[in-house]
């Protein structure tokens, strides 16, 4: 059944790339309906003055030395893919179009 | 030697050192623990018999040879499994990653393989570090040793229960809002979460990377100390990693542990306590609180009002950030690749099918609370507003350390529930979290230290939370607390803990 919290979880998971089954729609339109209203508490003190914090300890102007290093092995990479061929990872057609 | 299993890793590595046992003597004792006990516990997801005395046997020969050794050479390990280990599988608890052998090692791993520690396999957590109860794991709950009814706290349970189990003297966690303390006190043991960027987390497969931090998980202060001196350092492929040298941990810890906290400012956090706190909690919190006095440190008392918003304000960071985190887990380079049953077989959708099939309940929940409030209209609403918060709650802790050295709460809010218990109520499971939390949104070290059983007979954990860049000070204190308490039990709280049934 439609209701905008399951139209709203459905709209969600296509941006994540997650196919979900009419049963989890179903589940997590309740439990994002209640988690959402519970953590937008956070709006009554987050008042225009107070600056935002990304990172807990800021640091400014991080570099290190540009000295190259061994790369990964690409046979142990490879040996983990889903799949691959001539030493590179074999993938689905990217392009929605007929291949 | 009686049983190797029981000694503290500070212990272990004496004998070790001293010649009196092998190491491995001591990794074979603990491969023998983890047969006679883990099927019931299941605090390892993947036991590395092979490779940790291969590593036994080389520390061996080298002290044979006088080579110069770390003092913790020998001393077996057991490593959550979020952090990558190079030929040892690892999954983070999820199915999307089954059979995942890391073609690299976490910073953190290198330092423990130089050092020439063991490493006796990967240990059981919820998937992808999000949960509080380890029953969110993709391959089966982990049983609190003390009562195997009852979940060992998460997401790091199976560190903590290793080593309550005494499957291993020391362990690797990860916290991200509380994975290492939480289990740490409700499996009556030691864990640590250093200073934000203390430990590198190059090699953690990442939750939410303005909060995630590694640290000790063990059974004694000075072993949480000892190993925290060893992970700890700078590292150039972790951005974020400090460039502090290492703290004086250890000396800190022996400090406290004589009895030295004279003159220390310690500040209860009035916000954390009183409602939903259980009162056998309460009661041993307020004993430590008596101990401390009594040991010459100064009591008092202060507020953080904003901490009532950080539970709500790490429900946003954390899913945002892990939503972002998560999105390479597509099916293309590793781990699990699902073909949609039907239609066009597009990367688009081989993505969605994968991530549908992978990913278990709670880190769908997490994706899509973290898509929803990084989305289009909402963004301000919410990202924006926890942002402040976490400003908010900075404040207050700057605040707070006018007053006090340290500050100090429980652990968490109760004993060690029923498995089951709380699985369906996901507000419910967040809510142990609650003292725990504000720690990582401002990056700040905490810890907890066993303060003993509540009237359940059930371990309650002491939180020490010292500022930024001070962990040194949680050492001390909670040195002191664990001396006080011991000297009162008449040993660890361990020994007060049911034997679980050997396997022979």
């Amino acid at each position: 059944m439609s209701t905008p919290w399951r139209d709203e979880v459905a709209r969600v998971a296509g941006l994540a790339r997650i196919d979900l089954k009419p049963d989890e729609l179903d589940r997590l339109a309740g439990e994002l309906e209640v988690i959402v209203q519970s953590v937008a508490r956070v709006s009554e003190v987050a008042t225009p003055d107070v600056p935002a914090t990304s990172h807990p300890l800021p640091l400014t102007n991080v570099f290190r030395a540009d000295e190259p290093e061994a790369p990964l092995d690409r046979d142990e990479v490879l040996a983990m893919a889903p799949a691959h061929e001539d030493g590179k990872f074999l993938v689905p057609q990217i392009l929605g179009e007929d291949a | 030697m009686s049983d190797l299993t029981r000694l503290s890793a500070a212990d272990l590595a004496g004998a070790l050192t001293s010649g009196e046992v092998s190491s491995v003597e001591a990794t074979q004792a603990h491969l023998d623990r983890i047969a006679a006990v883990d099927g019931p516990v299941h605090a390892f997801l993947h036991v590395s018999s092979e490779e940790a005395l291969a590593t036994a046997r080389a520390v061996d020969e080298a002290r044979a040879r006088r080579e110069p050794l770390h003092p913790l050479a020998g001393v077996p390990i057991a490593v959550k499994d979020v952090v990558v280990t190079r030929g040892l599988p690892t999954t983070a608890g999820s199915r999307i990653l089954e059979g995942w052998v890391p073609p690299y090692d976490a910073t953190l791993v290198t330092k423990i393989k130089a050092a020439g520690l063991p490493i006796l396999g990967k240990t059981n957590m919820d998937e992808f570090a999000m949960g509080s109860s380890t029953e969110h794991s993709g391959y089966g709950n982990t049983h609190n040793p003390w009562d195997l009814e009852r979940i060992p706290g998460g997401s790091g349970g199976g560190s903590a229960a290793a080593v309550a189990a005494f499957e291993a003297p020391l362990a690797i966690g990860t916290d991200t809002g509380g994975s290492i303390r939480q289990p740490a006190a409700v499996t009556g043991t030691v864990g640590v979460k250093p200073t934000y960027g203390s430990v590198s987390r190059y090699g953690l497969i990442a939750l939410a990377s303005s909060l995630d931090q590694a640290g000790p998980v063990t059974r004694t202060v000075l072993d949480a100390a000892l190993l925290h001196e060893l992970i700890a350092g700078h590292d150039p492929h972790d951005s974020t990693s400090l460039t502090d040298p290492v703290g004086d941990y250890a000396a800190q810890a022996r400090r406290g542990l004589a009895g030295d906290v004279k003159g220390m400012r310690v500040g209860v956090v009035k916000e954390l306590s009183g409602e939903g706190y259980q009162p056998g909690v309460l009661a041993r919190f307020e004993e430590s609180l008596d101990l401390l006095r009594e040991a010459g440190a100064e009591v008092v008392e202060v507020s953080c009002p904003h901490f009532e918003y950080a539970l709500a304000a790490y429900y946003l960071i954390l899913p945002a950030e892990a939503s972002s985190n998560l999105a390479k887990f597509d099916g293309m380079r590793y781990g699990l690749r699902v073909e949609p049953d039907d239609g066009p077989v597009t990367a688009e959708r081989v993505m969605a099918a994968t991530r549908g099939q992978g990913f278990g309940d709670e880190v769908k929940r997490r994706i899509i609370l973290g898509t929803y409030a990084l989305s289009a209209g909402y963004y301000d609403a919410y990202y924006g507003s926890a942002q402040k918060v976490r400003t908010l709650i900075q404040r207050d802790f700057a605040a707070a350390f006018e007053k006090a050295d340290v500050l100090v709460s429980p652990t968490a809010p109760t004993t060690a529930f029923k498995l089951g218990e709380k699985l369906d109520d996901p507000l419910a499971m967040y809510l142990n979290d609650v003292a725990t939390i504000p720690v990582n949104l401002a990056g700040v070290p905490g810890m907890s230290v066993p303060s003993g059983l509540s009237d359940d007979g059930l371990p309650v954990g002491f939180q020490v939370i010292a500022p930024a860049r001070e962990d040194a000070r949680l050492y001390r204190v909670a040195g002191a607390v664990e001396a006080l308490l011991e000297a009162r039990w008449g040993g660890p709280i361990l020994a007060q803990a049911p034997e679980l049934e050997v396997r022979k």
